[in-house]
């Protein structure tokens, strides 16, 4: 038996990408994590156990802010569900349609709201929609809808809504493309097979195509579902820290925030933070388990 | 052969509702610019004219040019992305070649433990990411913010590339073994340009993201000197809330220069999406 040689350029490949990935993610992580069960007691760090949680889910001054902006993640990764995935798959469907002349410029145009910061996107839909301009109001006015404006951002039934549409707007590319080459993918004989049987257009749609994507629209519901639950960017860019107006556009990531760094008079505190983030990483995680267990292993592979 | 599946009406239909989203898509970034390029009166008299001789203005640009420091702005963010994504294709190449190349023992562990990171993002360990950049001093330079995109940006990369290096033929790698090759030369000068169509991939989907962040230059790096674009561009806007001509010009300013890099890169961005590198 020769004694194996350590193989060392094997470490030395993998060394620079473990070290980073290690000390920058995956230990900060578990830091945070960990940092959520202290709380500062007299400059000192006393270990509290579970503590910050019960304060988070359960004291009337914390768990208020926490299931609003709970409920209101869940409203915005819904508006998304319902709304930005159809449209996307529709745009999807309507793309793969074998003769249709320009269909990777249309694709490019309705790709580049995706491609713009956050704060672009909100800046430029309060600025349209602001009763101020008034183009959101005058174009209304042109389609005989005038009545129906509101000043939407502004109005606490409506914000968060309203911002989850500018979300749907904006990455609604990104189903729309995943759709389109899972489509793409189906093989010309199926399809052709189909018509054969008088199976075309909308029902063929409905048939066999939507069966054979499946699994595509599982993934792009799992990543909407992480963005959704991690988002922070639009609202801050939008509303504000304050999340305004009342709070009614708070979710996750901008509470998070508010708690981390504080705001007006409240101070910051991190351990709080860090509760809210270790909650965060729980949603995601059963998010994700719920995804791969649940859904993704029971889905049919079609053999392609 | 599928003349079935299609006629005119619904051909027509088609491009209707393919023309009426491409509108809704793009006429928020048409009404931005072309209101950057005109007098405040014409901005809110006119808001959906195209600018003429009479009601062009560069005063907003006069604003933003003076009073915010863009350009250092963008060289922050270039430098930035740049910097993040040339780390990612570096070590995240490295590490899929060890990961397809190699067996050894704990590989499939290292492999799942570095794909981990594709679905738990990275800002759940903000709290402890600051902690982290204060105590070594990382705070508030534009390394605290090369460093964690680039821990961003490796599991994804390391799990696409390593897709890619298993397609390389062991051949090629044979011979290069045989004419007395080391590990390190076959890696750099005959598996690397290979797979230069992957990495163009990665870059690409890391680019945009990188760029556009808000959080952490929000929370790493808010000092003036290390402004991000996207950073400089909020926080210019907040001051300038009454300044239409200055907020419109900054917002067409942040647009630019995104949208040049996608024409340059759409194909590749395109090809990357439906390619099927993100199952």
């Amino acid at each position: 038996m020769q004694k194996p040689r350590i193989r060392w350029h094997i470490a030395v490949f993998l060394a620079p990408a473990v070290l980073i990935y290690t000390s920058v993610m995956i230990f900060p992580l578990f830091n945070t994590l960990r940092l959520a069960l202290f709380q500062k007691v007299d400059q000192e760090r006393v270990y509290v156990g579970l503590e910050n949680f019960r304060t988070l889910f359960f004291d009337p001054t914390w768990s208020e802010q926490f299931w609003n902006a709970l409920a209101n993640n869940f409203w915005f990764f819904l508006i998304h569900m319902l709304v930005q995935n159809p449209i996307g798959i529709a745009l999807a469907a309507l793309l793969s349609h074998p003769r249709l002349r320009f269909a990777a410029l249309y694709r490019s145009a309705i790709f580049i709201p995706t491609i713009l910061s956050f704060v672009i996107v909100g800046f430029a839909w309060k600025l349209i929609l602001s009763p101020i301009w008034g183009i959101a109001p005058s174009m209304m006015d042109a389609v005989g809808l005038k009545s129906l404006f509101a000043p939407w951002l502004g109005k606490e039934e409506y914000a968060l809504t309203t911002l989850a549409m500018v979300s749907v707007w904006q990455f609604v590319g990104i189903p729309m493309m995943l759709i389109y080459a899972a489509l793409l993918s189906i093989p010309e004989e199926m399809l052709e097979a189909g018509e054969i049987d008088g199976v075309t257009g909308i029902a063929a749609f409905w048939k066999i195509k939507l069966p054979l994507i499946l699994p595509s629209i599982g993934i792009i519901s799992i990543l909407t579902f992480v963005a959704n639950f991690n988002a922070f960017d639009l609202i801050y860019a939008a509303q504000g820290a304050l999340a305004g107006p009342d709070f009614s556009t708070d979710i996750l990531g901008t509470f998070m925030y508010r708690t981390f760094f504080g705001f007006q008079l409240q101070l910051g505190d991190p351990h709080m933070g860090s509760a809210i983030a270790g909650a965060m990483f729980a949603i995601i995680l059963v998010g994700v388990c719920l995804y791969l267990f649940g859904i993704q292993s029971r889905m049919r592979r079609y053999q392609l | 052969m599928n003349s079935a599946r299609s006629n005119p009406i619904s051909t027509v239909a088609m491009h209707g509702v393919l023309i009426l989203y491409t509108l809704i898509a793009l006429f928020p970034v048409f009404v931005i610019l072309i209101n950057s390029f005109k007098t405040r009166k014409k901005i809110f008299r006119e808001p959906l004219a195209l600018p003429d001789a009479e009601s062009f203005s560069l005063v907003g640009y006069q604003t933003v040019l003076k009073q915010g420091d863009f350009f250092l702005y963008f060289q922050n963010s270039f430098i930035v992305t740049v910097g993040s994504l040339t780390l990612i294709l570096l070590f995240g190449a490295m590490a899929a070649f060890a990961l397809s190349e190699y067996r050894f023992r704990g590989n499939m562990i290292m492999g799942l433990y570095l794909a981990l990171g594709i679905m738990i993002p990275i800002r759940i360990g903000t709290v402890a990411i600051l902690d982290m950049m204060v105590s070594t001093g990382l705070v508030n330079t534009l390394w605290a913010l090369i460093l964690v995109y680039t821990a961003q940006g490796l599991p994804l990369a390391v799990f696409i590339l390593s897709e890619f290096m298993r397609q390389v033929s062991d051949d090629l790698k044979s011979a290069g073994r045989i004419d007395g090759l080391s590990e390190y030369t076959i890696f750099f000068k005959l598996v690397l340009p290979l797979v230069r169509p992957a990495m163009a991939t990665v870059a690409v989907f890391n680019m945009i993201p990188i760029w556009n962040d808000l959080w952490f230059p929000l929370i790493l790096a808010p000092a003036e000197e290390t402004k991000t674009l996207t950073l400089g561009s909020q926080v210019f806007i907040g001051q300038f809330v009454t300044d239409w001509n200055a907020v419109l010009s900054a917002l067409s300013m942040a647009i630019l220069p995104v949208l040049v890099l996608y024409v340059i890169f759409s194909r590749q961005l395109i090809r990357g999406i439906t390619s099927g590198a993100v199952k």
